[in-house]
């Protein structure tokens, strides 16, 4: 059995792989020791190889990982792995966002990654969410029902929440206010990928691929081309990496 | 030398006569020793010759100043500088010494940011900010400073600056049509007559022409270093051949170059046993773009801690600094200032529109080096080299050269990101 865990800056992520098939994953919050979660959950089971990825990799491989790889190779072979033609994937994580471009072999010849502020993260949704009285998981389908243009146009995150304050004081509806940051995120991802540049079929990994709102958006946006949610967005990097454990 | 016994010495005595504020600067001593020793004294098989600038470390805020100071006893000015375009060889033909100051770390950009504008570049701000904390025995010494024209955070930057430390200014022009070098050309001969003014000498045509051949030497020695950096396994770090760039713009400059001449015989030697402090597989980067001042390693050691090395740097404190060599076959003063005007013209300088050479020189330093990547590094808010950086982009990816452009500052907040994003470029250079 491979084992591929991915700590990622919010969440810890386990995939286990036999003969090439996912036989069990597993999620838990990162929280403030992510070495003693990670053990937690490695523990179960008896495997030949491990590989890290994510913010924690090295940490992994100081206490039981063999191997490292980036988020970026491990979310280009998790996605091969569901879509083995695809040329370009969106991740879009807790800490970070990340245009990934492949070659006909699904190696990577390029990417774009945000620089250290948070905008465009899933960390930014989280905050935007909870300003707006938001659980995680409703935000999307809230911002989704809004009719209304109403834009944000600060991309960074801290002045962002002023500005999203101040639509709720001028009395703009919560859910049009949660439309323009989906709207504002998705900005950025274009303007990521323009600088790539995209085939014709995307695949959007990460937890932000859940969020109903961005995949509608960005499916507007880019017209022809295909947007697909991979299948256990979060899982992708550690299945990635799991795979990779039983390639090396 | 082993890293437990390494330390930045301390001169309190001296510092307190500079005026500095010593208890803190102390603190920026121990750190700088304690980075330095992790960074520098821990990397393996370095070589021999390594040792004299692991002294010049030691005694950067100490024996290296006391020099200056003796110097200064005997009429001869200091005079610093924040650019590769003013031209040392003057300096030197009046018998002072040119020394690039201060701009390379963090610790003094709170002092800079109680006055000037938060999103201009680090290097302004914490150059500034040396001087007005106190925090730098360079700035504490220099007579004069020579600022220039080359960005605007610079020239607003020296007005203020100028409160501080008599701080004068030359005029880089934009563009490098026939009418411009007559500028140019005017503002040698005043920074020669200013020179001369705070020397009370004229500089003669001798003078000059040992000055020119001097500066030459150094920069000869630099090219040598750098032709040997193309070897495979690489015979020395990316981080001591920045740190040598680094200390050209410090140390005394005849004597620096038979050290960097000395290191390179042993690196001959290392090549000739086919040794390196890298295996043979370990992917070769260059890196192109803004200046890294001492003691910004910050790149240089992520790449180098993910198991690369980096062969090259296309920067001003890199091949810049000493690509272009000014002709020593001329006989009088003013054909003297004219082929040093030519020489200062060479530099590719993103200040330039346009500067379609740059991009030349970076492909032409990428097969030179046997780099299997670049890595495209801009400071924060360096409009001029974060534009060009398309234009670099574009060529590197017409040539098909694996690249990866990063913008940084010298916090250490954006290190994560920074090591996942340079960590996934050395796995796409290794396919």
């Amino acid at each position: 059995m491979q084992v591929g865990i991915d700590l990622g800056s919010r969440t810890v992520k386990v995939a286990a792989m036999h003969n090439g098939q996912l036989v069990d994953h597993q999620l838990a919050e990162s929280g403030f020791d992510p070495y003693g979660q990670s053990m937690a959950m490695i523990k179960k089971y008896k495997a030949e190889k491990i590989v890290a990825t994510g913010y924690g990799r090295h940490l992994a491989q100081e206490h039981f990982a063999r191997e490292v790889i980036t988020e970026i190779k491990a979310h280009a072979i998790g996605a091969r792995h569901f879509f083995p033609n695809c040329r370009t994937v969106i991740d879009i994580g807790g800490q970070d966002s990340k245009i990934i471009s492949l070659d006909e072999q699904g190696r990577v010849v390029n990417f774009q990654m945000n620089d250290k502020c948070a905008a465009g993260t899933g960390r930014f949704l989280e905050i935007m969410a909870a300003t707006l009285g938001f659980r995680l998981d409703e935000f999307g389908p809230a911002a989704l029902e809004s009719q209304n243009e109403a834009t944000i146009n600060s991309m960074c995150t801290v002045f962002a929440e002023s500005e999203v304050i101040s639509m709720k004081n001028r009395g703009i509806p919560r859910k049009d206010i949660a439309r323009a940051v989906h709207l504002s995120v998705v900005n950025r991802l274009v303007n990521m990928l323009s600088r790539v540049g995209f085939g014709r079929e995307i695949v959007f990994s990460g937890g932000v691929a859940r969020n109903p709102c961005i995949v509608h958006m960005l499916h507007e946006w880019l017209g022809e081309t295909k947007v697909e949610s991979s299948p256990a967005p979060d899982m992708v990097g550690a299945i990635g990496a799991a795979i990779h454990a039983g390639n090396c | 030398m082993s890293s437990t016994a390494f330390e930045v010495k301390a001169y309190p005595e001296m510092w307190e006569s500079l005026n500095m504020d010593v208890p803190r600067f102390d603190k920026a001593r121990q750190m700088l020793g304690e980075v330095y020793a992790k960074m520098y004294l821990s990397q393996l098989n370095r070589p021999k010759n390594m040792a004299y600038f692991d002294d010049l470390i030691s005694e950067i805020f100490g024996g290296r100043i006391k020099e200056m100071l003796d110097s200064k006893k005997s009429g001869k000015p200091v005079v610093g500088t924040f650019c590769v375009y003013i031209p040392e060889e003057i300096v030197v033909a009046a018998g002072g010494i040119c020394v690039g100051l201060c701009g390379g770390s963090q610790g003094p950009i709170p002092d800079a940011e109680k006055i000037l504008p938060r999103n201009i570049c680090p290097m302004v701000k914490s150059a500034y900010g040396f001087k007005a904390g106190r925090l730098c025995p360079y700035f504490q010494i220099v007579d004069f400073v020579y600022g220039e024209t080359t960005c605007d955070a610079k020239k607003k930057t020296w007005e203020i600056l100028d409160r501080l430390v008599p701080t004068y200014v030359m005029e880089i022009p934009q563009m490098k049509n026939k009418r411009d070098k007559t500028l140019w050309m005017e503002e040698v001969r005043d920074f020669k007559a200013k020179v001369e003014e705070v020397c009370n000498a004229s500089i003669s045509t001798e003078d000059l022409a040992g000055a020119i051949k001097v500066i030459n030497d150094k920069r000869r020695a630099l090219q040598r270093l750098t032709g040997i950096r193309s070897a495979n396994p690489a015979p020395i770090s990316g981080k001591d051949a920045l740190l040598i760039e680094q200390i050209a713009f410090y140390d005394e400059p005849v004597r620096f170059a038979q050290k960097v001449n000395a290191l390179c015989d042993e690196l001959e030697h290392r090549i000739a046993n086919n040794e390196g402090v890298a295996p043979a597989a370990a992917p070769r980067v260059m890196v192109s773009g803004t200046p890294m001042a001492l003691p910004n390693w910050k790149v240089h050691n992520l790449v180098e801690s993910a198991g690369a090395v980096i062969v090259n740097e296309e920067s001003c404190i890199g091949t810049r600094y000493f690509k272009d060599l000014i002709d020593e076959n001329t006989s009088d003063i003013d054909s003297q200032l004219e082929v040093l005007t030519d020489r200062y013209m060479q530099i590719d300088c993103s200040c330039f529109t346009p500067n379609d050479e740059r991009v030349d020189q970076v492909l032409k330093e990428y097969k030179d080096s046997n780099a299997q990547g670049i890595l495209h590094y801009s400071l924060q808010f360096c409009h001029t080299y974060n534009i060009e950086e398309i234009k670099i982009r574009e060529a590197c990816e017409r040539e098909g050269i694996p690249y990866l452009s990063i913008e940084s500052d010298y916090s250490p907040e954006d290190v994560g990101q920074l090591q996942t994003r340079i960590e996934a470029f050395l796995e796409q250079i290794q396919g």
